[in-house]
C-alpha cells in the first residue's frame, strides 16, 4: 500500500506553498477582488516560468512531464491560496481538451504556448442556467464559423483562446478552438470578483475543430477529470479555511477564554476537520485514476468532486462563524474563501449533477 | 500512489490468504452474518477452538514480541490479517478485548512470572479477558470512578459497581481501574489493577439492551479481595495505567458495519416508489451520493492510515475518525432505508422484509455504536483538541479532592 505522494512531489507541494504564501498573499488577492487587476499577471507569469502550468503536458509539447499527480498537488496549493490566476481554466480545462481530443498538429500548434503561459486559455461550455447537459448544448458551428452564446465562461476576459463546445454540421457535439480576439465579449458580475467570468456573444466567429472529439463523450471525459483537480483545489481551501478557523479559535477570548476551548467551537471544526480528510482521501483516489487513466476515473472524479466540494463548503462557511461579527467585514478574509468555495462548487455543474452522475455510475457498475 | 502490497506483505498476505482457505469459510454474497443474540455455550467453544488454530499458526499476536508468542511484524500486518479474515465467516467476538487492551497492559506493567503465567493461555484463546473501566457515575467522566480499593494486609478489598462491561460473564480474568484515594484530585487517586473474575463477592448481571439483546453486564463487587501483587503500576497511578489500555483502541479499524451504502443502493433498485425503482428518485439518489462519497472517503483514510503504518508510523488520534463516521452513517443509513420500505418498514421478520431485516436490526443497535468505545462527543473533542490542537476545556474538577467534587443527584 502506497496511497501517497512520494516525497519529489511532497517536496514540490512545499515549494509551491512557501512559494504562494511569499508571492500571493491577501493582498495580491484583493486586488482582484477589488477591481484593480482582473488577475494578477505578475503572479501568473513566475508560476509559467516555474512550469506549474504545463505539470501534466508531455515534455515533447512544452510542459514539464511532471505526470497528473505533480498537477495535483500544485492545484491544492493554487486553492489553499486563493490565487487570482487561470490556472485551472489553463491547465485543468484548456491543455486537457487539447491533449483529450486535439491531432497531432493541434497539440504542437497550441500547448507549448499554453504550458509556458505566453497563451491564456479557457473553456466554454455553459449556455446560460442549468447543469451540463448535450441537451442544453445550441451553439453551432456551419462552413468553420460559430455562432451561439457562451456564460459565464472563466477566465473568457482573460483568454486568447477558447475551447468551446458546440454542435457541428452533422449536429454532433464537439469541442472547438476559437481565437478570443474575434469574439464578443463582456464581462460578468460573480459572487466571486478574484476569477474572471465573461459571456461570449459568437458570431459567425471562426472556430477549428479539435478533431478528435467524439460527442458528449468528449465533454464528460473533460468534466470528469477537471472535477478531480478541482477536487485537490477545493481540499486547499477548505484546509486553508480551517486552519484560519483554528488559528482564530485560539487567539479570539470570549468569557474569559479562548472560543477555541468551547465544545461548541471544538465540535464545528471537527465536523470541518472529517469533512476535509473524507475529500482529501477521495481526491487521493482520483489522483491515482488520472494517473492511471484507469477504469474507475468517472466513479472516482464524481465521488471527488461531491466530497471536496461538501469540505469546502462547511469550512469556508464555518470559517465566517467561527469569526463571528467580524468575519463578516470586507476587511478579514474569510469571505475570499466563501466566494471561492461557491465559484468552484459551480465550476463544471453544481452539486446535484455530481451526485446525479455519481449513483448513474454507481448504476451502471452494479449492472455490469 | 498504488495499492500494492510491499513484497514482504504480498508473502504475509498470501500465507494469511492459505491459511484462512484451510481453515474458514468464505463469507457468501449478500446475507450478512448478524449475530443477533448473545454468546451461546457452543459460539464460546467454537470462539476457544478458531483462537487456538489462529495462535498454532501464528497469526495470533502478529505484532507482539517473540517473548509472548508474537511475531514481531509492525502493525501493517495485523491490518493485513484482519482485512483477508473480513471475507471469511470465523467466530470472533471473544477476545478482542483480552488480547486487543488487557494483555498489552499487562506487558506494560505486569511481572515477569505473571506473564509467563497469563499470556500464553490469552493467546490461545484457552482464558477470556474483560475490561472493568465504566461505571454508572463514570462514562465520558471515566476518571470520576467511584469503586473503591482498600488496602488490607497484602491484599486490596474492592467494593462498588462496574458497568457495559463486554463479556464479563465469559471471562476468567479481568482488569480494573478504582480508587484508592478519594482525597486527592482525581486522576491522582486511582489504581489499577487484574483480578480473578471468579473471586468471591463478584456478582455479573447481564444488562437487556433496548436491542433486546445481552452483551453488556453490570458487574458488582462486594468485599473482593484482589492480592497487592496483581496490582499493574504504582498505588495512585492508575490514570497512567488506563490510557496505555486505550492507547490500544486506536489500531481498532475495522469495516462498516451494515447496512452500508452498497446494501442500500441494492434495496433502492428493488423497491419501487411511484412506479420505478427507488434508486430513480432524486432525493434518494442524493442520499446515496453523499453516502457513498462517505463511505468511500473513509476507505480511502484507511489506505492512508495503512500507508502511513506501512512506513512504520504509529497511529495517532487522527483514527477517531472512523469511528465517528461509521457510527452515524450506520444510524442514518439504516433509518433511511426503512423510511424507503414504507410501513412494511416497521416489520421485524427476517424472511418478510427486504434485506433480511438487517436494516431493523441495525436501527435498533446502532445507538451503542455511537457511545461505546468513546463516545461521538469525547470523539470529537479527542480530534479537536489533539490533531486541530485547540485548547482543553476548563475543568472544575480537575484540582480540588475528588471526594469535594460536585457530583449531582445521579
Amino acid at each position: 500500500m502506497n496511497f501517497d505522494f512520494s516525497d519529489d512531489l511532497k517536496q514540490l507541494r512545499d515549494q509551491a506553498r512557501r512559494f504562494l504564501t511569499e508571492q500571493c498573499p491577501p493582498a495580491v488577492v484583493r486586488r482582484s477582488l477589488d477591481g484593480e487587476e482582473t488577475y494578477a499577471a505578475a503572479l501568473w507569469r513566475e508560476i509559467a516560468n516555474m512550469g506549474w502550468i504545463g505539470a501534466a503536458i508531455p515534455e515533447q509539447y512544452g510542459g514539464a512531464g511532471l505526470g497528473y499527480e505533480g498537477l495535483c498537488v500544485l492545484a491544492e496549493e493554487i486553492g489553499r491560496a486563493v490565487a487570482p490566476v487561470p490556472f485551472a481554466s489553463c491547465a485543468y480545462l484548456a491543455a486537457e481538451a487539447i491533449l483529450l481530443a486535439g491531432s497531432e498538429a493541434q497539440k504542437r500548434q497550441y500547448l507549448p504556448g499554453l504550458a509556458d503561459g505566453s497563451v491564456i486559455g479557457c473553456f466554454a461550455l455553459a449556455e446560460g442556467n442549468g447543469n451540463p447537459s448535450p441537451d442544453a448544448l445550441r451553439a453551432r458551428v456551419t462552413g468553420g464559423k460559430l455562432t451561439g452564446t457562451k456564460w459565464p465562461v472563466a477566465d473568457g476576459g482573460i483568454a486568447d483562446i477558447a475551447i468551446v463546445a458546440a454542435r457541428d454540421e452533422a449536429n454532433e457535439i464537439a469541442l472547438f478552438v476559437v481565437e478570443t480576439k474575434s469574439v464578443a465579449r463582456t464581462t460578468l458580475r460573480t459572487v466571486d470578483p478574484t476569477r474572471d467570468q465573461a459571456k461570449f456573444d459568437l458570431d459567425d466567429t471562426p472556430a477549428v475543430k479539435l478533431s478528435g472529439s467524439t460527442g458528449w463523450a468528449t465533454v464528460q471525459r473533460l468534466l470528469d477529470r477537471a472535477a478531480i483537480l478541482f477536487a485537490f483545489e477545493q481540499v486547499g481551501g477548505a484546509e486553508a479555511s480551517l486552519h484560519m478557523a483554528r488559528d482564530y479559535a485560539m487567539e479570539r477570548f470570549a468569557f474569559g477564554r479562548p472560543i477555541g476551548s468551547f465544545q461548541a467551537i471544538k465540535h464545528k471544526l471537527t465536523d470541518v476537520y472529517v469533512a476535509l480528510e473524507l475529500a482529501r482521501s477521495n481526491a487521493y483516489y482520483g489522483a491515482w485514476a488520472l494517473t492511471a487513466d484507469a477504469a474507475e476515473l468517472p466513479l472516482a472524479a464524481a465521488t471527488a468532486r461531491v466530497s471536496a466540494t461538501e469540505a469546502f463548503h462547511i469550512a469556508a462557511k464555518e470559517n465566517i462563524q467561527t469569526h463571528g461579527g467580524v468575519g463578516f467585514t470586507w476587511a478579514f478574509d474569510c469571505h475570499l474563501y466563501y466566494r471561492r468555495s461557491k465559484q468552484l462548487a459551480l465550476r463544471l455543474g453544481g452539486a446535484p449533477f455530481w451526485k446525479n452522475r455519481l449513483v448513474d455510475l454507481l448504476e451502471t457498475r452494479n449492472a455490469a | 500512489m498504488d495499492f500494492n502490497d510491499s513484497p514482504e506483505e504480498a508473502a504475509f498476505r498470501a500465507q494469511v490468504r492459505a491459511f484462512l482457505n484451510d481453515n474458514a469459510e468464505r463469507k457468501g454474497e449478500g446475507r450478512p452474518t448478524l449475530r443477533l443474540g448473545g454468546m451461546t455455550a457452543e459460539d464460546v467453544t467454537r470462539c476457544k477452538a478458531w483462537q487456538a488454530k489462529k495462535s498454532d499458526a501464528g497469526f495470533a499476536g502478529i505484532t507482539w514480541q517473540k517473548q509472548f508468542g508474537g511475531r514481531e511484524l509492525s502493525p501493517i500486518f495485523q491490518v493485513i490479517y484482519n482485512q483477508e479474515e473480513e471475507d471469511f465467516t470465523v467466530p470472533r467476538g471473544l477476545f478482542e478485548i483480552g488480547l486487543g487492551m488487557c494483555i498489552p497492559t499487562m506487558m506494560a506493567y505486569a511481572k515477569p512470572d505473571q506473564l509467563d503465567r497469563y499470556v500464553q493461555p490469552a493467546l490461545r484463546g484457552e482464558e477470556v479477558w474483560c475490561q472493568l473501566f465504566s461505571e454508572p457515575a463514570g462514562g465520558s467522566d471515566l476518571a470520576a470512578l467511584r469503586t473503591r480499593a482498600e488496602r488490607d494486609g497484602d491484599d486490596w478489598i474492592i467494593n462498588g459497581q462496574k458497568i457495559w462491561t463486554s463479556g464479563a460473564h465469559l471471562s476468567d480474568f479481568g482488569i480494573i481501574v478504582v480508587r484508592t484515594d478519594p482525597n486527592v484530585p482525581k486522576h491522582e487517586g486511582l489504581t489499577f489493577f487484574f483480578l480473578d473474575m471468579k473471586s468471591p463477592g463478584i456478582d455479573i448481571r447481564p444488562i437487556h439492551q433496548m436491542s433486546g439483546t445481552r452483551h453488556f453486564n453490570e458487574v458488582f463487587f462486594t468485599d473482593v479481595r484482589v492480592p497487592d501483587a496483581q496490582r499493574l503500576g504504582q498505588v495512585g497511578q492508575g490514570w497512567r495505567v488506563s490510557l496505555t489500555t486505550l492507547m490500544n483502541e486506536r489500531l481498532a479499524v475495522g469495516d462498516p458495519a451494515r447496512p452500508d451504502v452498497d446494501d442500500l443502493v441494492a434495496l433502492s433498485r428493488s423497491l419501487i416508489i411511484d412506479g420505478q425503482p427507488a434508486i430513480r428518485n432524486g432525493a434518494v439518489r442524493e442520499r446515496i451520493a453523499e453516502w457513498y462519497a462517505r463511505s468511500q472517503g473513509l476507505k480511502f483514510t484507511k489506505f492512508r492510515t495503512m500507508t502511513a503504518l506501512s512506513k512504520g508510523e504509529t497511529p495517532g488520534p487522527e483514527n477517531s475518525i472512523h469511528k465517528l463516521v461509521n457510527a452515524s452513517k450506520l444510524q442514518d443509513i439504516a433509518s433511511y432505508g426503512m423510511d424507503l420500505m414504507g410501513e412494511a418498514g416497521m416489520v421485524i421478520d427476517d424472511d418478510l422484509v427486504e434485506a433480511w431485516g438487517m436494516f431493523q436490526s441495525a436501527l435498533l443497535s446502532s445507538p451503542s455504536a455511537r457511545i461505546a468505545g468513546g463516545s461521538d462527543e469525547i470523539l470529537k473533542n479527542i480530534i479537536a483538541e489533539r490533531v486541530l490542537g485547540l485548547p482543553a476545556d476548563i475543568r472544575v474538577d480537575k484540582n480540588r479532592p475528588f471526594n469535594t467534587v460536585p457530583t449531582g443527584n445521579r
